[in-house]
């Protein structure tokens, strides 16, 4: 009788185990159609303009044929258009230039800012970093109009090293946000060690916050790299002649005819532009994720 | 005494001295070190000075001159704003624009988050990589994509509905379908950052309220409205209300999409503010548009702070 029961209630126990396990197979099959169906919306775009790159304008005018894939030959002239006839070599140089004083700027003066603020608590400095976080959140959409006064004045209008003086409101008040996160998160006992052995604060930054909080520093390189690669407004309103452009401006600008012909070297300049950013953030991407949410949601 | 057995000179020389002249110079580390740090900071104090605070407070500045910037005239740029029908429907339009927009993206961006946080945790690192792609590509290059795809004559979201059956649809033509276009890159483009958001917040849910849910027999709806959401309520709103400030002072969609047409029905607060200030030369007018997002803006920092505070407190 207690067996028979024990064998009933294991068979029960093994049904039921069962159908959790067919429920979860359901959920899963299910999470994979429904991802796929998103993964289409998120990538139809970024695909389109790779085909409409390669395609040649013969086909792309064919209204018959299937827009989303190429039937005829592949080409490679709308990039070669795209790199002896037009400026975009000077834009990306331009591109570079700018990104590179910029997140080089950023990471000296955020970093700084946020060793002694997470580190050296003065008066004022908890203020300052709320301040810091508010000003994140002012939009450069809001400011461009005073600045371009001001860059005006400053006689850097229509010359890309304007860019390098504004981009850095852009970036810097995030990078030392997530940096202040990272720095105080690094056991108070480094730094007694390091006091003790006579360190001074500028050596403790170097050999000790930074190589520590190196993944931190790498999540805020990324997003300043990240920030004024893409950044759109500000050269849109101070720039306008050729050869200051920077990229973003640059190709949706000067590449952009009222001719139908030119969209093969328009997507083809849009794809190249954007190649830095997606290289970037294919091999750093676990860095730059756990920087942006940390900043989130530790504060 | 313990601490004379092995003296701190004996293993670090030079230490010695210092400690002995201890009084004086622990206060004379505690003065230098407020300096140093004031100094450390200075940079950053001098950009956000100079390059946000100066600028927010030259834009109020601006806003009371004339088009000439040579007279003052107080409030005038505003009040001439209030009588024009375009600046109303600028305001609606953002306003539709905002609260659209980031509806849909943190709908998807739960959905997403939770379809793979589903997966097996191997292949969830790729999934996550493939949807973040529209989130990395600058804004102002994948709309050159959209535009493209939304071309009147060969669009070819338009060859995907024929084939469906459907008839085309005039998608930057007729005012209504292109506010909707609008919005629609725009949720493609954000609703990845609510995904890394929501998913980071889904893995730092402990797994245990799960196993409780589960013995008190919580199907996985009920898990979901009485732990998840609970447990994520705070990031929720930190992520919405961020996004509604950077979805409403947004720029580069409309811009390179529509500029603000047909009939300046697409315009934003900052587009309109752009076509016043640098394409026109009106810069007090453009100035005062742009400053219209300030109080909105605003209200929604308060609230983020207080929800990030609260978050860390939770944390």
């Amino acid at each position: 009788m207690a067996t028979a029961e024990l064998v009933a209630g294991h068979a029960r126990r093994r049904a039921l185990a069962g159908s959790l396990q067919r429920n979860r197979r359901w959920a899963l099959i299910l999470s994979y159609v429904f991802l796929i169906l998103f993964a289409i919306f998120f990538l139809a775009p970024p695909y389109y303009m790779l085909v409409t790159s390669f395609k040649t304008n013969r086909e792309m005018v064919d209204i018959a044929t299937n827009p989303w894939i190429i039937t005829r030959d592949i080409t490679f002239d709308h990039y070669k258009v795209l790199l002896h006839e037009t400026d975009f070599l000077i834009f990306f140089k331009n591109t570079i230039i700018v990104t590179v004083c910029v997140v080089a700027i950023t990471m000296v003066v955020s970093t700084l800012a946020a060793f002694s603020l997470a580190r050296m608590k003065f008066w004022g400095s908890v203020g300052i970093a709320t301040g810091i976080f508010l000003t994140y959140l002012v939009p450069d959409t809001l400011l461009f109009i005073p600045l371009f006064q001001i860059v005006k004045g400053l006689g850097l209008l229509n010359s890309y090293w304007g860019m390098v003086l504004v981009y850095p409101t852009l970036t810097v008040p995030f990078c030392t946000w997530i940096m202040i996160g990272y720095f105080a998160s690094i056991p108070k006992e480094l730094d007694e060690a390091a006091l003790i052995d006579g360190a001074g604060y500028m050596q403790m930054l170097l050999r000790i916050f930074i190589p520590v909080a190196l993944p931190g520093i790498i999540a805020a390189m990324i997003f300043a790299f990240t920030v004024s690669w893409a950044a759109f407004v500000y050269p849109m309103a101070f720039l306008y002649r050729s050869d200051q452009l920077v990229l973003t401006v640059g190709t949706v600008t000067s590449l952009v005819r009222a001719d139908v012909f030119q969209w093969g070297s328009l997507m083809a300049g849009a794809l190249l532009a954007a190649a830095p950013p997606l290289i970037i953030y294919a091999f750093l991407m676990d860095y730059y994720i756990a920087g942006l949410t940390s900043g989130a949601t530790k504060g | 005494m313990p601490d004379d057995t092995i003296h701190p000179s004996l293993v670090y020389p030079g230490v010695g001295a210092a400690a002995r002249r201890r009084r004086p110079l622990i206060r004379r580390v505690l003065q230098r070190r407020s300096t140093i740090a004031v100094f450390m900071c200075l940079p950053l104090l001098t950009i956000i000075g100079g390059l946000v605070i100066y600028p927010a407070l030259y834009a109020i500045h601006l806003a009371t001159l004339n088009k000439g910037m040579t007279k003052f005239v107080g409030l005038g740029n505003f009040t001439f704003l209030f009588t024009r029908e375009t600046f109303w429907m600028v305001a609606r339009q953002s306003a539709i624009f905002a609260i659209t927009a980031v509806f849909f993206k943190a709908l998807i961006g739960l959905i997403t988050a939770h379809l793979v946080n589903n997966l097996p945790a191997k292949g969830q690192r790729k999934w996550r990589g493939m949807l973040l792609v529209p989130w990395v590509i600058p804004l102002s290059l994948s709309t050159l994509g959209w535009w493209w795809m939304f071309d009147p004559t060969y669009s070819a979201l338009n060859w995907v509905l024929n084939g469906l059956g459907f008839s085309s649809v005039p998608w930057l033509a007729d005012p209504y379908w292109a506010r909707f276009s609008v919005i629609l890159d725009n949720v493609w483009y954000g609703a990845p950052f609510f995904l890394i958001m929501y998913l980071a917040a889904l893995k730092s849910v402990p797994e245990q309220l799960y196993e409780a849910a589960s013995i008190d027999g919580a199907n996985a709806w009920q898990k979901f409205i009485h732990v998840t959401l609970p447990m994520m309520r705070s990031i929720i709103a930190i992520t919405v209300l961020f996004s509604l400030i950077v979805t409403f002072a947004n720029f580069d969609i409309v811009w390179v999409m529509t500029q603000g047409g047909p009939r300046d029905m697409t315009h934003v607060f900052a587009t309109y503010a752009f076509k016043l200030g640098i394409q026109s030369g009106d810069i007090p007018l453009g100035a005062s548009v742009s400053l219209f997002m300030f109080p909105i803006l605003a209200v929604a920092a308060v609230f983020i702070l207080r929800g990030v505070h609260k978050r860390a407190k939770e944390m």
